[in-house]
């Protein structure tokens, strides 16, 4: 992982480093920051003013950063930032330094003064990062002395997005530093209605949601990074297809080989995207057993399709060792989405991979040999 | 919402130590908590995700949960010797 290029933080109170000594954000080494507008006069200096409408290039950093493109050095440099023109009155948001939390952050302020006080979670999202402790007691509290917050605002009142409770204790923030937390709602689009409210958050704005919404934009990212893997292991069928028992055949890698290649990505294909998409109609509550079940589907499919023969699988000795190769392939991709959901538990993901793990391996093998096999018997491809 | 592994969550409660403040409730991603008589009781221990936010924000102790991510990249990760923490911060899967 690269660090990103504000990384001055870590070294925590008067590092005397890019970030100077009393620390607002230092945008020095950057080329520009389209969107920061002006700066706010405050009791311990200037603060950066921010837009709370998003610019097309916003947009698209978003949406590249969904792609896996630029992902992981896609931030902002942590400090506290301000929104329309607020007082030592205002209220006080903690956010995470990942620029798309930070920009549905400011999205949602428009017409309103407030403070925003970015914490280093090296890039990476509130949830993720309070997993992780960088979104932490231990990083709030440092980047309230070094923005001199208690300088800046007059109460004592921090809102937290509820999601990272998990890296803070807001009883040790309150007794070391003396800032209360006030935990806001799962997702920044119910902020306006929550402030709104005299801060306080309705029963829905508590609970985390994994809809068809949350779970396909999930999607490319999974796609960009189990795609790499699965080309090379389609290159590997393709090649390694060329054998037959009358020796090694090009013109056999581009016919049967492609044809085997293909199977291998469209099983990646199926469980990459239908994964996600069909989840809660999947049965089982395993995500191996979900994606289990989503490649069994797709064998089932592509033998009805070729009926009365093999058809795709060009012989029944490869259909059945696709009928191993596809389902665990779909089983371990469905499984590993189990880190992007939101109501997995450790627990329950240690015991689905004690018992499913052993079973793709076994599967993976018997797939593995059967086709070898089937490459030499009968001519079949 | 959907559910996971139910009997695996390792949550443990103990009412006796609660002093009502309702932090479990408020920080709590799946509603596993309710205020009842004053204080917190376990509604829906099944749907407990182990985040850890309720343990971490009780401040007389009562909740006691083995936190951690629930993904299996991170484990297997983990079990092959690599130091990771949930694959968010390498390539693969996204926790956006």
């Amino acid at each position: 992982m690269k660090e990103p290029i504000e990384d001055c933080s870590q070294e925590t109170a008067g590092c005397g480093c890019c970030c100077g000594s009393v620390d607002k954000p230092s945008f020095s080494r950057r080329e520009d920051v389209p969107w920061i507008s002006t700066v706010v006069k405050t009791a311990a200096g200037d603060v950066p003013q921010v837009r709370t409408s998003l610019s097309f290039r916003d947009r698209l950093g978003t949406a590249k950063a969904r792609w896996s493109i630029n992902r992981m050095n896609y931030s902002v440099a942590p400090g506290l930032y301000a929104v329309g023109n607020p007082t030592p009155e205002s209220v006080v948001l903690v956010s995470a330094n990942y620029k798309m939390s930070f920009d549905r952050l400011r999205k949602q302020l428009g017409g309103r003064d407030a403070w925003i006080l970015v914490l280093d979670t090296k890039g990476i999202n509130v949830w993720c990062a309070a997993g992780k402790g960088t979104f932490g007691t231990d990083e709030l509290l440092n980047r309230i002395k070094i923005t001199a917050l208690d300088k800046i605002v007059s109460h004592r009142r921090l809102i937290v997005p509820q999601l990272g409770a998990t890296g803070i204790s807001a009883y040790t923030v309150r007794k070391t530093s003396g800032f209360s937390i006030i935990y806001g709602p799962v997702r920044v689009e119910d902020l306006p209605a929550f402030l709104d409210a005299g801060m306080k958050a309705q029963p829905e704005m508590r609970r985390v949601r994994f809809g068809l919404r949350d779970r396909t934009v999930l999607i490319p990212v999974e796609l960009v990074g189990g795609g790499k893997y699965v080309l090379l292991l389609a290159a590997v069928f393709a090649l390694i297809g060329g054998l037959s028992s009358s020796g090694y055949s090009f013109v056999k890698v581009l016919s049967a080989g492609i044809i085997n290649a293909s199977i291998v990505f469209g099983a990646f294909l199926c469980g990459t995207l239908l994964g996600p998409i069909l989840l809660p109609w999947l049965p089982g509550r395993a995500f191996s057993i979900k994606g289990a079940a989503l490649g069994i589907a797709l064998v089932g499919a592509l033998t009805v399709f070729g009926l009365p023969g093999p058809g795709l699988f060009g012989s029944w000795l490869h259909l059945a060792a696709f009928a191993f190769i596809i389902p665990t392939l779909t089983s371990f991709i469905v499984m590993n989405f189990t880190g992007a959901s939101t109501f997995t538990s450790l627990s329950g993901v240690i015991r689905e991979m004690r018992l499913a793990v052993p079973i793709q391996i076994a599967a993976a093998v018997i797939g593995v040999v059967l086709w070898f096999g089937g490459l030499f018997i009968n001519g079949g491809r | 919402m959907m559910r996971y592994i139910e009997s695996a969550v390792n949550l443990e409660f103990d009412r006796n130590l609660c002093n009502g403040c309702g932090m479990c409730v408020n920080v709590c991603p799946h509603a596993v908590f309710k205020l009842e008589n004053k204080r917190a009781v376990l509604a829906d221990k099944g749907a407990c995700m182990e985040c850890g936010a309720c343990a971490k924000n009780c401040e007389p102790k009562a909740i006691r949960v083995r936190a951690g991510t629930g993904c299996a990249a991170a484990v297997l990760s983990s079990r092959l010797g690599k130091k990771s923490a949930c694959s968010c911060d390498g390539n693969s899967p996204s926790c956006d």
